[in-house]
């Protein structure tokens, strides 16, 4: 039985299926997610091989609509909302503080001319509304919570299209756009999308739908994954997890991702991102394997710097890991040396992302 | 991983580990319901031969995928062997835990602290 702290949990629609299938449940930002079913590494080696099915649920979604709905989304987010032109168009930013500390970082989708769906991070999602709400000031905007109005799967892998296209009532939507298409006999917001490096589509879908998504995908062959084999794919391929590789005391620049922000478009936050562009940053976020052990988050990088993401790749069979380092070190090749719990072991920077399909 | 068993042969420590009693020496391992717990094991950190470890304290840790946990001595002593092919396999803490997962082999201090450990019966009826 679960502790009685874990009743204020949420549960996504296919907890039952998740209990059932004897997954290994954890707290997650105020959720109780499957963090493994059988084995991180088969279900992490699932994906980058055939396909996988995740249940990210609990990612939040705010819904902008309105005449102001793209100038307003110009004036928080980090990238250029306007060069989305398309309907179904789908596009990364970042969500920063004036002084350019990350909120968040963010999928937006244009659903249509002036109505937006941009999908947060759990942990974040109502700071975000907040944020949103906060900023609104006189744009001509309406900003609805969405969170308890979808359900969200993620299907990645080589063969995640096949296994998804084969239950679509049409083509599914190229990489970073996004359509609604029926699912069988579900209405499904299909976004080209993910968070492993692989190919695949994320599935927004209403909550009551979600389960019967999933029974048909899993019954096409794709294997349920949890948190942490999302975690294992998303490291490897260098993709950043907000609270450990982005926060708030620390900027999009620092972070690599110079390219998602765009200071010209005068987003809160630009300023500050301007200033650390043109200065040059003091450190930066850099990836690394090591020569053995593990690195973990918080372990610090000896002569400056800590690691901010850490785990044993399942693909590369080494430790791996991310962290801010000072700029000057940050080249590939740089020799790092890592504190692990009060053991120095030797690291090398690498060039990101740290696998790539060959 | 097969199924939960706790060989009669063995003495357990509440921190989940086993002991195998050979004249003064003794090997650890950590118990089936440990590896478990743990999920699968990506790394084992042995201490030197050489160094001792204290009954009820930390000597060693293992690593699954998500998680550092340390390894608690079930026993005193001096470390005399270390099972080295854990550096190219852990996982057979996972796949075999008083077999092949053996983790180090000590030489004890004080054998009568074996009086303080319990047998299989017992450490099976303390699992939650």
């Amino acid at each position: 039985m679960p502790p009685a702290a874990d009743t204020a949990l949420r549960r996504t629609p296919l907890y039952d299926r998740h209990v059932a299938a004897g997954a290994r449940l954890v707290p997650f930002a105020g959720w109780e997610m499957p963090v493994q079913y059988e084995s991180v590494k088969a279900e992490h080696l699932a994906v980058r091989g055939s396909c996988g099915v995740f249940d990210v649920s609990h990612m939040g979604e705010i819904e902008t609509r309105g005449a102001d709905a793209t100038r307003f989304l110009q004036h928080v987010l980090s990238n250029d909302v306007e060069k989305v032109a398309t309907i179904g168009g789908a596009q990364y930013s970042l969500l920063c503080r004036e002084d350019g500390g990350v909120l968040d970082d963010l999928f937006s989708y244009r659903l249509e001319p002036d109505r937006w769906l941009t999908v947060t991070n759990a942990a974040n999602h109502h700071r975000d509304l907040e944020w949103f709400r906060r900023n609104a000031g006189d744009f001509d905007v309406e900003i609805e919570d969405r969170l308890d109005d979808f359900a969200m799967l993620a299907v990645q892998g080589p063969l995640a299209r096949e296994i998804v296209q084969a239950l679509a009532d049409g083509p599914l939507p190229p990489r970073f756009t996004a359509r609604e298409q029926q699912i069988g006999t579900t209405r499904v917001l299909v976004c080209g999308t993910g968070y492993t490096g692989e190919e695949g589509v994320e599935l927004l879908v209403a909550p009551e739908d979600a389960g019967g998504v999933w029974d048909a995908i899993v019954g096409r062959g794709a294997v349920p994954a949890g948190l942490g084999a999302r975690d294992t794919l998303r490291l490897e391929v260098c993709y950043h997890l907000y609270g450990n590789d982005l926060m708030e005391s620390r900027g999009p620049i620092e972070a690599g991702l110079g390219w998602a922000c765009k200071e010209d478009t005068g987003f809160v936050g630009s300023d500050a991102v301007r200033a650390v562009r043109e200065a040059g940053p003091r450190e930066k976020l850099v990836a690394f394997t090591m020569e053995e052990g593990i690195p973990r988050q918080g372990n610090p990088i000896v002569r400056g710097g800590e690691v901010t993401s850490g785990t044993m790749s399942p693909s590369l069979g080494v430790g791996i890991g991310m962290g801010y380092v000072p700029a000057a070190r940050a080249e590939p090749g740089t020799r790092l040396e890592v504190d692990v719990r009060g053991k120095v072991r030797a690291a090398t920077v690498k060039p990101k992302p740290l696998y790539s399909r060959s | 991983m097969a199924d939960a068993n706790y060989p009669d042969d063995l003495l357990y420590h509440t921190e989940h580990d086993w002991v195998r009693i050979d004249g003064d020496v003794a090997t650890f391992g950590i118990t089936w319901y440990a590896q478990d717990s743990l999920g699968e094991i990506v790394f084992f950190d042995p201490p030197e031969v050489g160094s001792t470890v204290t009954k009820d304290e930390p000597y060693a840790e293992v690593e699954s995928v998500k998680a550092v946990s340390d390894v608690y001595a079930p026993l005193s002593g001096e470390i005399v062997e270390v099972n080295t092919a854990l550096g190219d396999k852990p996982e057979a803490i996972n796949d075999d835990p008083y077999g092949e997962g053996w983790l180090v082999k000590v030489r004890l201090s004080d054998p009568s602290e074996t009086d303080q450990l319990m047998d299989a019966a017992a450490y099976t009826a303390s699992l939650p």
